[in-house]
């Protein structure tokens, strides 16, 4: 299995992305994000950082670049895309997914670890690692612009489809997201995007690898 | 080139911890009675069809899920 891991201008994630995709088993390539052609990767993963500056809205500009491009085609032919933080961001106004991260509430950045609740983290071809209800994930997270909105309506409409894929545990919510969302994924189920740091929990050092079964149900979408 | 003025502010009923943080800023600065603080955006800029404007708004200067923008032209000196 192949991944490419997207590089920004202001991009700081990438490199323990890419550890984290060869802690599966896998291998990973950078991708820039002039290029045009994701040659053959077999899953994307959009990571962490602060793509142009985040200028004018955080992953605002990051949308138009040819890399992004490619990646919103490779979703639409159902491969499986990742966004972590910034990259959250990023497919949230790709349209890759639904709702928008705002300023923390408290206007304060925040870096802390966080206990996540994955649940319903479907994948279109069958990923297990995280689909047992209520899974407690130990993972950092670092932002200041990680409150997840939607209207109302759409809110509701991506807990009917099962689209929450990770809620942050009771008393963990660290930047006002409604109803504690910290990941969602698309209506296919193939493009997910969390603002916790899964890639920075995947060696026993930092205190948590449970941040490989993110990779994992990933690569087991795939595989 | 036609100068324009883009104002972007947050929805209405999006909670603006900005403009909140200002607000609770005033009082001890004896600014009394100021209320209904909103921070949002502007930009200015040239633009030789300022009819596409607004398809620029809303692809690139605002998020129109959760902010409004309004165009103004600027006469030019």
């Amino acid at each position: 299995m192949v991944w490419g891991v997207l590089q920004f201008p202001g991009s700081c994630d990438e490199r323990d992305a890419v550890g984290a995709c060869e802690r599966t088993g896998g291998e990973a390539r950078l991708v820039w994000h002039e290029a045009r052609d994701l040659e053959g990767v077999d899953a994307v993963v959009v990571p962490g950082g602060f793509s142009y500056g985040d200028y004018l809205r955080a992953g605002a500009i990051a949308r138009f670049s040819p890399a992004m491009e490619a990646v919103a085609k490779f979703a639409a032919a159902g491969g499986p895309v990742l966004g972590i933080c910034n990259g959250f961001q990023v497919l949230c106004e790709t349209g890759l997914l639904p709702g928008a991260l705002l300023r923390n509430t408290d206007l304060r950045f925040v870096c802390r670890q966080v206990d996540l609740l994955a649940g319903g983290l479907s994948t279109p071809e069958g990923g297990q690692s995280c689909r047992e209800p209520a899974e407690r994930l130990s993972i950092p997270a670092k932002h200041g612009e990680g409150r997840y909105w939607a209207p109302e309506a759409m809110l509701d409409e991506i807990e009917a489809n099962g689209q929450v894929a990770f809620r942050y545990a009771p008393g963990h919510n660290p930047n006002g997201s409604a109803r504690d969302i910290a990941g969602v994924t698309n209506e296919e189920g193939n493009v997910l995007g969390l603002m916790p740091h899964p890639e920075h929990a995947v060696d026993p050092l930092t205190g948590s690898t449970d941040g490989l079964k993110v990779f994992e149900a990933l690569a087991g979408a795939r595989a | 080139m036609p100068r324009a003025r883009v104002l972007i502010r947050p929805k209405e009923g999006i909670l603006d911890p900005q403009g909140k943080a200002v607000e609770r800023a005033l009082p001890a600065l004896g600014f009394e009675g100021i209320g209904n603080v909103h921070v949002g955006r502007m930009v200015e800029l040239e633009a030789s069809d300022p009819a596409r404007l607004p398809e620029l708004c809303e692809k690139l200067l605002a998020n129109p899920l959760i902010e409004d923008f309004e165009i103004e032209s600027i006469d030019g000196p």
